[in-house]
């Protein structure tokens, strides 16, 4: 079925702009839920600031737990802007239009959330400088390059920065849309942000290169974050159940599978709230959700992997772990959980082409697999710290504390109050890709079906 | 003589594209008339002059840039401040690795962006004639020149069907 309409460009502009140009209903009464949710959260960390981590659930031997599994969470969510825009623009797939600026802003946003994590584990952020910059001269204490906590923010740094330059390079068209559509203040702060854009061939033809250009420079850099991020516990020879050789790419794909979902369940939302069905369709959700279920599976092949390799050597602690992990009460629950929302349920659902094609059940599965994927980093995490080991002399289960619980909804909310504030500013669908998608598609009659053609230059 | 800037609107490309034609025939150089549009077309569409750019030089020398920085920090820190351990050598070559890949990447992508502004002209603060119909759908024919050719000009952009034409300047 065709889905696709053809839409003049004033629709477009009128349509997309729809919630920079206007303000929704829901939009204020959304923003004032979130923003209590923000302040409730920025106050939870303050006071932890002021107490101490004692206010946490953490002790020994549990020292890494809700924090650094929400860091990995959400650097893991910013692979979603990446794989889905320079991956799908690199390949040209014609159905990436509508989803590369949502999924850009994600892996900001998501990013910015996931450096507050390791700054709020240190206990005392003011101390991190020690870490990460070569300042403190008079004790000789300069950063130690052999070190994966310092190969981390290097790494999340370089993606933040370059995601957001991409997301920046992209907007500048739209930019001049709003500033052309707009009056008084509006139209002076996107006349300054659209730097003087007319949209003449020369750049156009720079657009379209840049996009490539930057996708096929993101995409080294991609890799390595979450690779960087899985080598935090990779090279801790200490723990069983994190010193694997698999974890680099295990990670990544992991990464790719939450992240894509997470744009899957931004889309939904995307569609029901500013009502871009004419954008967003059906036919978006079904082409995701056929990606999704090849790197659903492939992540799941990387998770037997992992266990299997450790089970391969025979070492009667790994061995332990995975007991703990697999058959022991709590974490036996978290493991069949983690099992059937990350993988199990939605591929399930996933496999048919109604359901890829019903948008309640795409955000509902993309919403599971998330859950999945958030218990399977707490289930690497915390039993290898957690198992009972010789020579230890305290040794007690980890409970994450209300404070804890607290800061993990804070990050939810945070995101999606950024995005929202974000949205009410600028498009989130790129209108210059919509249009061009007018431009370059037509339709072509095969006998008696009419079918839609891509124009590639 | 003063400088003039002008704009012809057009709703099709076909006749953006005759307004190009013209303005080549009255004996207007190439590079004082454009095209604004607010949809990307394909290369050539109005029978511009394809412009030529070297973006790909900018990532280029940001890696190099980037390369030789990283190599310095990671040097400089390991042998002023050695972590002797174990009779291993000084210089972490593996961990060396990651920072130089990460601060190679980063110095091109931002030479990159940079790159893609300086090609793209932009900022540009140019007070030429525009309207904001174009990201609207109107296709702008846009051209610089002198005073004395203003009819001319004028002529040639109407015959090929503007909507309309507007001008500005000294």
């Amino acid at each position: 079925m065709q889905q696709r309409r053809i839409l003049s460009e004033k629709q477009i502009n009128s349509e997309l702009l729809n919630g920079n140009l206007a303000t929704p209903k829901w939009y204020f009464p959304v923003m004032g839920v979130l923003g209590i949710a923000v302040v409730i959260g920025f106050s939870t960390i303050l006071y932890m600031f002021n107490r101490g981590l004692g206010v946490t659930g953490l002790a020994r031997p549990v020292y890494w737990g809700l924090f650094i599994t929400t860091f990995v969470f959400w650097v893991g969510i910013s692979h979603a802007g990446i794989m889905i825009s320079a991956i799908l623009r690199l390949t040209q797939a014609e159905w990436r239009r509508p989803v590369t600026r949502a999924a850009e802003l994600l892996t900001v946003f998501s990013l910015l959330t996931a450096l507050f994590f390791p700054l709020m584990h240190a206990g005392r952020p003011w101390r991190i400088a020690y870490w990460l910059l070569p300042y403190d001269f008079a004790r000789g204490i300069w950063p130690n390059v052999r070190s994966p906590l310092f190969w981390d923010p290097i790494a999340i740094g370089t993606y933040l920065t370059g995601s957001t330059l991409f997301l920046f390079v992209a907007l500048i068209p739209d930019l001049a849309i709003l500033r052309d559509r707009t009056t008084g203040i509006k139209k002076g702060v996107y006349t300054v942000l659209a730097l003087g854009w007319r949209g003449n061939p020369r750049q156009w033809q720079l657009q379209v290169v840049a996009g490539i250009l930057l996708s096929a420079l993101m995409l080294p850099i991609f890799v390595s974050v979450h690779s960087i991020v899985s080598w935090d516990f990779a090279v801790t020879p200490a723990v069983e159940g994190w010193h694997s050789t698999i974890f680099a790419p295990y990670f990544v794909i992991g990464a790719v599978h939450s992240g894509v979902s997470a744009v899957v369940t931004m889309m939904c939302l995307m569609r029901w709230l500013w009502k871009w069905n004419n954008y967003i369709r059906p036919e978006h959700f079904d082409a995701l959700a056929r990606l999704l279920i090849v790197v659903a599976t492939a992540w799941l092949g990387f998770t037997f992997l992992e266990l299997i390799f450790s089970l391969y050597g025979r070492d009667a602690p790994e061995i332990a772990l995975r007991e703990l992990q697999i058959f022991t009460w709590p974490w036996n629950l978290i493991f069949i959980t983690f099992l059937l929302t990350g993988y199990i349920i939605p591929v399930g659902c996933w496999l048919f082409k109604r359901c890829r094609n019903n948008i309640a059940v795409m955000f509902w599965t993309t919403i599971l697999v998330n859950v999945g994927m958030w218990l399977e980093r707490f289930l690497i995490i915390v039993p290898g710290l957690a198992r009972k080991q010789i020579f230890v002399y305290t040794w007690e289960g980890y409970w994450p504390s209300p404070v804890e619980w607290i800061i993990m909804a804070w990050s939810f909310a945070w995101v999606s109050f950024l995005m929202l504030l974000f949205a009410r500013f600028f498009p989130l669908v790129p209108l210059f890709e919509a249009k061009e998608s007018q431009v370059f598609t037509t339709e072509m009659k095969v006998g008696r079906a009419t079918v839609p053609m891509v124009i590639r230059e | 003589m003063s400088n003039l800037s002008m704009l012809g609107l057009y709703d099709n490309p076909d006749s953006a594209a005759d307004a190009l034609d013209a303005l080549h025939e009255a004996g207007f150089d190439s590079n004082n008339f454009d095209v604004l549009t607010g949809t990307p077309y394909p290369e050539g569409a109005f029978g511009e002059h394809v412009p030529q750019h070297r973006l790909f030089r900018f990532p280029l020398f940001g890696a190099i840039v980037g390369l030789t920085l990283s190599v310095f920090l990671t040097t400089s820190t390991q042998i002023i401040y050695p972590l002797v351990t174990g009779g291993k050598p000084i210089l972490s070559i593996f961990a060396m690795l990651v920072i130089m890949y990460e601060m190679t990447m980063l110095s091109a992508v931002v030479t990159t962006v940079i790159g893609i502004l300086f090609e793209s002209r932009l900022p540009d603060i140019s007070m030429s004639v525009y309207d904001t119909r174009i990201t609207e759908g109107l296709i702008g024919v846009s051209l610089k020149c002198t005073t004395d050719k203003k009819d001319i000009a004028e002529k040639a952009l109407k015959d090929a069907g503007a909507m309309e034409v507007k001008s500005s300047g000294k």
